[in-house]
């Protein structure tokens, strides 16, 4: 273990940290207000500035447009992005998974094609794996893909789809043979989402936004060059997804919590109290500690898990601990903070009294679905029981 | 950056745990557990030839010159195994704290016989009607001779040297000296025995207490990662038990209600784990974030010994509420270890002082209407 970094690493850091200082835009926060497809459109814009400057893609291979670094100076340019308060990325489908998949299992082809323009925001991805009767149970999907000359041909119905909106490409999960087990006959392809018999429908959540779609096929028509992995191989090309997320949504969130505690302790110093700071407050302090100290504790967990990666080279159902840790510290994250704001935290964005534009009165509702999407907690202790510690199925 | 352990922090701590399941299975630590002392003479003599006792004092005086993630390595295998016994209390305790305020002279009058096995080490610090806050310490010294009373001072009967943190400053006395008084307290863990140590105008040397921070911080941390081997074990033995126990005619195991409590109770160990680990690093490498850090190891793994502790027992359903059962074994150390040298509620104070009252620029600028 060494928390020092080597030449090269510092090299990185202090190249990136220039570069960040006068790169990242001022008062982005404050765009809560605008729609969500406008503030889409401002990270995605975000995203092809950083692309620019070399700095998408950092563990990527240099040759499909990423800087081939470590997967330490990954992590190294997380940090960084955190103390400069930079904006995230648009492309969190493409970055996080479909990329990983596609360098793990894609063609040569499919390398060329789509790597680099996942890292320019340029195609906006989207991931088909959830409908409405496979959720938890996602290998129980029915979406099908039968083979037609040179084209599988897709129908079905896909939910929960984050970015369906945006989505240029998709990363499509289908039955291609109903007649073996349910695990054994799915297959990933990769889909154009401007490819005739596509409908996208916008899913309405409880923050009131639609950040999800429905996604229905009809007569889809997918060139069998854009199958990544083999045929009916799907399921360990999605699991292969799954864990990426498992791991790297988190990372992305680490950023985000560490800005939102170190918010909140700004926000305890103003707010009374009787008669004085809530800073003050023994019991204020005590949440504050305690939630402060979970998010240290959550980037000590992801630290360890990279580096079990940069030796094994791919996440473990391990990464199963980061999804419960980050969803869940999120809910108590934003309970502290509604028990910090009292009746303000219930304001929306709008209201002249709202604190923060109304991120916390959403921030709460949000924090609901973290615990669903990406895998329930309840599936993730499931995997944690079967596949960690070895327990027998449970279902 | 690298924060996975290198190849010989593998080797240290696999032939730790080897070392420790071959010397010290339960029914050894049952057995000296029983003994007033819980000290076993022989495995003492065993640890100083593995190099155990003088594992982070400089070679220069008879130690092994290893740092601060070694140390907590040997810990968490040390808590793993439930070692018995002044292991603790000598090099992770007293032994950081002597290493951080003495000067050579006084190392070289204390390590060599530490490192042989010849002699062990504790830290008083607790006073009557106070906790680890250091602003409740009212014992001083008076012409470098102490009076008053340490509680909770771990294995002093079997110690030869005692640390004894005052309100004045950091002082060394003999636990054989004159005006010593030690009397055993009637605590939970039966393996780490605890004692009230009068002092009755005992001579001392007093020690540099710039150190006494580093000092308290490493023997932190170390406890915290004796706690992960403890919930380590704990987990392994639940799992154990849910694989094998059937009703209904199932492994237990199978069912989400079990499963998922030892899902839990694996989180619960992975990140005490990191968190140990990290405040090791930050200490090793004087980071500045290291007592925030110490602080975090502690508090997290006060609280998630305790509740793995409760979920290991309630998976062995009655079993685990048995005396034949080892895991009350772990759950006293558990409790014991909780509480000492600061709780979970202490240290998040502790961290409150750190990052709530830190006043930053971005603070001082930012307006809020509310």
């Amino acid at each position: 273990m060494d928390l020092n970094l080597t030449s090269e690493e510092a090299q990185f850091r202090d190249e990136l940290r220039a570069w960040l200082g006068t790169h990242v835009p001022r008062d982005w926060e404050h765009r809560r207000d605008e729609s969500v497809q406008a503030h889409f459109a401002f990270l995605t814009a975000w995203q092809r500035t950083l692309y620019e400057g070399g700095w998408a893609g950092i563990s990527w291979p240099r040759e499909y447009g990423g800087r081939g670094a470590s997967l330490m100076q990954q992590v190294i340019f997380w940090q960084e992005m955190a103390s400069a308060s930079a904006p995230p990325m648009a492309n969190v489908i493409g970055l996080g998974m479909v990329g990983p998949t596609i360098i793990a299992f894609g063609t040569e082809a499919q390398k060329t094609r789509f790597l680099r323009k996942i890292l320019s925001a340029e195609e906006i991805w989207c991931q088909g794996f959830s409908e409405p009767n496979a959720g938890s149970d996602l290998a129980a999907l029915q979406s099908e893909a039968r083979l037609d000359g040179t084209d599988f041909v897709v129908n079905g119905q896909k939910v929960w789809t984050s970015f369906g909106w945006a989505a240029d490409w998709c990363e499509l999960v289908v039955r291609t043979d109903p007649t073996v087990p349910k695990h054994r006959g799915l297959t990933v392809m990769l889909v154009d989402m401007k490819s005739p018999g596509i409908e996208v429908r916008p899913l309405r959540q409880m923050t009131g936004e639609a950040e999800f779609t429905e996604v229905f096929f009809r007569d889809v028509r997918v060139p069998v060059e854009n199958v990544v992995g083999k045929v009916n191989q799907g399921w360990d090309v999605s699991i292969g997804t799954l864990m990426h997320e498992r791991g790297t949504l988190g990372a992305g969130m680490q950023v985000t919590y560490q800005r939102n505690i170190e918010r909140l302790i700004e926000l305890s110093r103003t707010i009374q109290r009787g008669g004085r700071p809530a800073s003050e407050d023994p019991v204020i302090r005590q949440r504050l500690a305690q939630c402060y100290a979970e998010v240290q504790i959550m980037r000590a967990n992801q630290m360890r898990a990279f580096s079990r990666i940069s030796t094994t080279g791919v996440p473990g159902p391990e990464g199963s601990i980061q999804k419960i840790f980050w969803s869940e510290l999120n809910q108590r994250l934003q309970q502290i903070a509604q028990e910090l704001l009292g009746p303000y935290g219930q304001l929306e964005g709008g209201d002249p009294h709202a604190v923060d534009h109304g991120a916390w009165s959403y921030g709460y509702l949000r924090a609901r679905g973290n615990t669903i999407e990406a895998g329930t907690s309840e599936i993730q202790r499931n995997i944690i029981g079967h596949f960690v510690l070895g327990l027998p199925r449970s279902y | 950056m690298q924060f996975g352990l290198n190849e010989n922090q593998v080797i240290l701590r696999d032939s730790a745990r080897e070392f420790f399941t071959g010397e010290c299975p339960m029914a050894f630590v049952r057995r000296t557990s029983e003994s007033s002392t819980a000290h076993d003479p022989a495995l003492w003599a065993k640890f100083a030839a593995q190099g155990y006792t003088g594992i982070i004092f400089d070679e220069a005086y008879g130690g092994v010159g290893l740092g601060v993630v070694e140390l907590i390595l040997l810990m968490e295998e040390a808590g793993r195994a439930l070692v018995p016994g002044p292991l603790f209390s000598t090099v992770a305790l007293a032994g950081p704290v002597l290493d951080a305020c003495a000067s050579p002279a006084q190392k070289q009058s204390y390590f060599p016989a530490i490192a042989r096995g010849d002699a062990c080490a504790t830290l008083g610090f607790v006073e009557p009607k106070a906790g680890w806050d250091r602003a409740d310490l009212r014992m001083t010294a008076k012409n470098g001779r102490l009076s008053g009373e340490k509680l909770f001072v771990p294995d002093a009967a079997v110690a030869d040297v005692i640390v004894v943190v005052a309100r004045d400053g950091v002082y060394v006395s003999d636990a054989k000296a004159p005006g010593v008084g030690i009397t055993p307290m009637a605590s939970m863990d039966q393996t780490r025995k605890l004692y009230a140590v009068s002092f009755r105008d005992v001579a001392a040397e007093k020690l540099d207490g710039g150190g006494l921070d580093r000092g308290l911080a490493i023997a932190t941390t170390a406890l915290a990662a004796e706690m992960v081997g403890g919930m380590q074990r704990t987990l392994d033995l639940a799992v154990d038990y849910a694989k094998t126990r059937k009703q209904f005619g199932k492994p237990i195991g199978s069912f989400q209600a079990v499963q998922h409590q030892c899902a839990d109770m694996y989180l619960e160990t992975e990140s005490a784990r990191s968190a140990a680990y990290y405040a090791a690093l930050t200490l090793q490498e004087g980071a500045a974030d290291a007592s925030a850090a110490v602080s975090i190891a502690k508090l997290y793994a006060s609280d998630a010994g305790r509740t793995v502790g409760n979920r290991g027992i309630q998976i062995h359903g009655g079993m685990g509420f048995t005396w034949e059962n080892d895991l009350h074994l772990y759950y006293r150390r558990a409790k014991a270890s909780e509480t000492m040298l600061g709780d979970a509620t202490f240290h998040r104070e502790q961290l409150a002082k750190l990052v709530v009252d830190a006043v930053t620029e971005s603070a001082r600028s930012q307006e809020v209407r509310c």
